[in-house]
């Protein structure tokens, strides 16, 4: 079947061209941007979330660059940039500055509204036990906001991922490589070989960030846990009424 | 900016422009008629919806560039066909939107749904006259959403070779030239704005009550 014909050749697995090593190479890519994009966005997802000023500049950020075709960026900056590296850098930085850039607004938006809904019930109870401002934020807002933090890094990992793949158009490694040669050699089953490999890349990812966001949100917030404790409960309540 | 290549070119940009309207805007219209539909059922379906949400959510999680790639060879097209780009971009929307319309439906206080009860409404009466017209704040919501990142994704298509404003880009590159990229930069954004603008408008008018008095 065409669909797998370069997948099930034994050539196609080793070697700097061979799937381990593309793989290996997009993820380097969207962990790079992935951090740089948190070091930006978090902060300020925390401040404007835990004092509610500069809201209307993040919902504004977001949809701009929501509405800027990431392609055209991407081109736009390897021109600029050319006469400015001679080396791999040429392509290098504009595609992780694209990456950064795509991979900010969701962090900065799930961070913030993370922050800013944060029980208002549990944030009154530390200040009245006399938590100062920053033990508020990082030890209950901060917990608080976990599950929408996650969302945003997933999305934000997905889009950089889907983008890191269309970077390959101006030389960038990585998985989009098997797409952009393979059309241009004609070459479909390369083509699908690298449509599948970061159509599963995104898959995992996704399902990885998942897991490490159910195992580390507190089990206050995701009621997956109360369930069975309620049971318990009801049966062990003394002030239980009758219903 | 090369302004004499801009007119000379622009019957080129007009049709490019054309083709991306186009391209944006059939998905957006296919997958809300059937996420109106599906939502519905979703919301209805009990202990399934969870489960079900998250299954068409991970829709989503397919990078565009792996779907143009791979659509042809399940609906048997060849790669240039804009179908592709128009089916891979409706899945993106309907994996958006099942969600949208079913919270919107969810929304929907349970009050008023036991007052259209109590007024005589029948099921589907109460839906397409009670339920949907207060959802349509959350899914016009969705939709701005959709509507905007359908227009970036489009411009993706131009590296399997479908024409539209991203073959702007492509040919810029070429070309080493600046114009193109910046011309197809700002009518992409000018499309999603003005979009935007009009999914927003019209979800205005078809829920004056919102309006807060002033």
């Amino acid at each position: 079947m065409i669909l797998f014909d370069w997948l099930l050749d034994p050539a196609n697995w080793s070697g700097p061209y061979g799937a381990p090593m593309l793989v290996f190479e997009h993820i380097l890519y969207t962990l790079a941007a992935m951090i740089a994009a948190a070091v930006i966005a978090m902060p300020i997802g925390l401040f404007v979330g835990h004092t509610g000023r500069g809201e209307f500049v993040i919902a504004g950020a977001a949809n701009v660059l929501r509405a800027l075709p990431s392609l055209g960026l991407i081109v736009l900056l390897v021109i600029l940039f050319a006469p400015v590296f001679a080396s791999d850098l040429a392509f290098v930085v504009p595609s992780l500055i694209v990456l950064v850039l795509l991979a900010v607004p969701p962090i900065m938006t799930g961070t913030y509204s993370g922050i800013a809904n944060a029980d208002r019930a549990a944030v009154d109870a530390a200040k009245g036990m006399g938590y100062t401002p920053m033990q508020v934020l990082m030890r209950v807002e901060l917990p608080c906001a976990l599950p929408l933090i996650f969302s945003g890094l997933r999305s934000a990992t997905l889009q950089v991922i889907s983008t890191a793949t269309i970077a390959a158009y101006v030389s960038l490694g990585g998985l989009g490589r098997l797409i952009i040669d393979g059309r241009a050699q004609n070459d479909y089953s390369q083509m699908a070989a690298g449509a599948i490999l970061v159509g599963l890349l995104a898959l995992f990812v996704d399902l990885f960030i998942e897991l490490v966001a159910t195992l580390s949100v507190s089990r206050g917030l995701t009621r997956r846990e109360p369930r069975r404790l309620s049971r318990w409960g009801r049966r062990l309540n003394p002030f239980r009424t009758q219903s | 900016m090369n302004v004499d290549w801009l007119l000379r070119e622009h019957d080129m940009i007009l049709d490019l422009f054309l083709r991306h309207l186009w391209l944006s805007i059939a998905p957006v219209a296919l997958g809300l008629a059937l996420a109106l539909p599906i939502g519905w059922a979703v919301q209805r379906s009990g202990r399934w919806k969870g489960p079900i949400l998250n299954l068409v959510g991970l829709l989503f999680t397919i990078p565009s560039l792996a779907l143009f790639v791979l659509l042809p060879w399940f609906l048997g097209t060849q790669i240039l066909d804009p179908i592709n780009v128009i089916v891979a971009l409706t899945i993106y929307v309907l994996a958006l939107l099942v969600r949208t319309v079913s919270d919107g439906l969810d929304a929907v206080p349970r009050e008023t749904l036991q007052a259209a009860n109590a007024m005589g409404y029948r099921p589907l009466r109460r839906l397409l006259a009670v339920e949907l017209p207060l959802a349509v704040p959350v899914i016009a919501g969705g939709l701005r959403v959709a509507l905007v990142s359908n227009i970036s994704i489009v411009s993706v298509a131009a590296l399997v070779g479908t024409r539209q404003l991203g073959s702007l880009f492509t040919q810029g590159l070429q070309l080493q030239f600046l114009t193109p990229i910046v011309a197809g930069i700002v009518l992409s954004v000018f499309l999603a704005a003005s979009l935007d603008a009009m999914v927003l408008y019209t979800s205005r008018r078809l829920t004056p009550w919102e309006r807060r008095p002033s």
